[in-house]
């Protein structure tokens, strides 16, 4: 399908197949489309073209009301003027499930998200976590086929946001609905999901498992926007790693070696100075200046508590396997 | 140092400074001209007239607030301009309301800004103006009648029904741009969130966005409510022989020669006020303005 907005194509000529009962992530900066494509599936936005169907059911021209899908948002929009309970009964309420009935169930999936006894409270009582959580309370309460998410982890802090992604994960299995996460926080994507789409202008870049999207991204975008990439440009990578097209390497493969370390077969060694070290806690991160001015970005894991001498300055040679080397073709 | 740095030093030091200096013009305007005003006219009402000489005398009475109070007249003409000014407001406010919707959540920004300008441009032209308008509008053999007449209808003429809607659009601006203002308020997402969970057009309307609305439609309704129990101009001009509150009002300044008397009258639309700015300020509505 394809969305335009005027003459801005957010979404370019989209194919996307989502199985039943996966969670599957939208991945991309913002303006990338992903949030488009996610209003499009909820019936927010219509079409320019193309067709949208929930199992074989054509809804491209539904109205969100006519569609089993329900979204959490990412201002959660929790009707302020209503109870906690009262908004999470909203679905029943306007489904017509009797008083006493949706408000039975509007307090059984609080208690399922660990707001129980907040029923009474407004919404504007809560803290951003327990808002998040009455937003995935209202959304799921009236059973959907798919929960739909736009960066519903964004406004939280970090702690939170490893605990909600946690509570989000037991929620998926346990409901056993197709989820349908869109963010722009790549490791909140590798960490929750079954399969990713990685979005850029548009177009979907790469899909494919968490691991294949880190393992082998297949283009020098997706490369660079999950996680971090050391890329070599064809002229580089034929002239430093004797491979043709562009190269990428990982950071965490890369292993700093004392100068004059032996060659072995296989293992590509390249001398440089540590420019930078970046202590993160549980890791290093190094830029490693080469001879011809390139950085490569180095991370060390801090298996062992280092003498912190300042390591800027050492000559180092920079070893990683061939074999752990991801072609990215030969654009870009 | 330099004198301005010496004031700007001092008054960043000291907050009950800053305090005065912001506050002392508008504190002695309300004062001087709200509440001191307020208070000459309670007291007027207490006074009395010379019914030889005309003139007013100092002499503390009640005569003439019992006599507003428990007058057949007064209590009629009480009574019609509450009903005038509700009608107004209740008018307004079914107008307003689709065409609020339609500036904050459907029309683009382009249209958005020509609308507002559009609802703001009847301010531009003089309220007599547009009250002589509409009296002849109104008129036997005026726009009105012209367009109905072919249908069968007639022109309402000069009356009540007249005073209500001339009213109604006078003071249409003042009830639009609140609610306007009410609903940029609403995030789209809620409305979103009510079509998301299962909820139709009417249903959204009816449990999301009146709801969020109720204090801008509070808000609104004081603007015509209140302008409308003043008005005396209008009525005149397109009521025919029904008085108002302000015509009362007006008759005894000018033609009666009663002062005290106008006074006592027009403590009733003030009293009429106080308890609707009470029960709008119970609703809450008065935190949102």
């Amino acid at each position: 399908m394809t969305k335009s907005f005027g003459s801005v194509v957010a979404v370019d000529n989209l194919n996307l197949d989502i199985a039943e009962g996966e969670f599957f992530s939208m991945l991309g900066p913002s303006g990338s489309g992903k949030t488009t494509v996610l209003r499009l599936i909820a019936g927010f936005e219509t079409a320019t073209s193309g067709t949208i169907e929930l199992r074989g059911v054509d809804v491209t021209d539904r109205a969100p009301f006519d569609r089993d899908i329900n979204t959490v948002f990412q201002d959660y929009a929790l009707f302020p003027h209503m109870t906690v309970a009262e908004n999470v009964a909203y679905g029943l309420r306007v489904r017509g499930v009797p008083r006493a009935r949706r408000r039975e169930i509007a307090l059984a999936a609080l208690e399922s998200v660990a707001l129980a006894g907040f029923g009474d409270r407004k919404p504007s009582q809560l803290s951003g976590g327990q808002r998040q959580r009455v937003a995935l309370a209202r959304a799921t309460v009236v059973q959907p086929k798919a929960l739909l998410l736009d960066e519903p982890l964004g406004a939280l802090d970090l702690k939170l946001r490893e605990q909600m992604q946690v509570e989000l994960k037991e929620l998926q299995r346990s409901l056993g609905i197709t989820f349908i996460f869109v963010t722009h926080d790549q490791e909140e994507a590798l960490t929750l999901s079954d399969r990713i789409a990685v979005f850029n202008a548009g177009r979907i870049e790469q899909l494919g498992t968490p691991a294949e999207i880190y393992e082998s991204p297949a283009s020098p975008f997706v490369a660079s926007f999950v996680g971090t990439s050391n890329i070599f440009e064809e002229s580089a990578a034929h002239a430093l790693l004797g491979v043709s097209g562009t190269a990428s390497i990982r950071p965490e493969k890369i292993v700093l070696a004392a100068p004059g370390t032996a060659a072995t077969a296989g293992i590509v060694s390249l001398p440089g100075t540590i420019a930078e070290v970046i202590y993160l806690g549980t890791a290093t991160r190094l830029l490693v200046e080469l001879a011809d001015g390139r950085r490569l970005t180095v991370l060390e894991q801090n298996v062992t508590t280092r003498a912190d001498h300042d390591r800027r300055g050492d000559a180092v040679l920079a070893r990683f396997a061939t074999a752990d080397l991801v072609s990215l073709g030969s654009v870009g | 140092m330099t004198p301005a740095r010496r004031i700007s030093v001092f008054l960043s030091r000291f907050s009950w400074a800053r305090l005065i200096l912001l506050l002392t013009a508008p504190l002695f305007w309300l004062g001087a001209v709200y509440i001191v005003a307020l208070a000459a006219l309670l007291v007027t009402a207490l006074w009395t007239v010379d019914s030889f000489t005309g003139e007013v005398r100092i002499e503390w009475t009640f005569d003439n607030i019992v006599d507003v109070v428990t007058g057949a007249l007064y209590q009629t003409v009480t009574l019609r301009t509450i009903g005038v000014a509700l009608l107004v407001t209740v008018v307004d406010i079914l107008i307003a309301l689709p065409i609020a919707f339609f500036m904050a959540k459907v029309a683009g920004p382009r249209l958005q800004r020509i609308l507002v300008v559009a609802v703001l441009m009847p301010l531009w032209a003089s309220y007599l103006v547009k009250a002589y308008a509409w009296r002849s509008v109104l008129s036997e053999g005026g726009v009105w009648a012209s367009v109905v007449e072919p249908f069968g209808g007639q022109t309402p003429g000069y009356g009540l029904p007249a005073v209500v809607l001339t009213l109604a659009y006078l003071w249409l601006p003042y009830v639009i741009l609140p609610i306007y203002a009410g609903l940029e308020r609403v995030p789209n997402s809620l409305l979103e969130a009510s079509g998301d969970l299962g909820a139709k057009t009417w249903r959204t309307i009816v449990s999301v966005v009146l709801p969020m609305l109720k204090p801008a439609i509070i808000a609104a309704s004081i603007f015509s409510f209140s302008l409308s129990l003043g008005d005396y101009i209008t009525v005149n001009i397109v009521g025919g022989a029904s008085q108002m509150l302000g015509n009362l009002v007006y008759t005894n300044v000018g033609a009666a020669n009663n002062l005290p008397l106008a006074a006592a009258i027009a403590l009733i639309p003030i009293s009429i006020m106080i308890v609707y700015l009470a029960a709008a300020r119970r609703s809450g509505a008065l935190e949102n303005l």
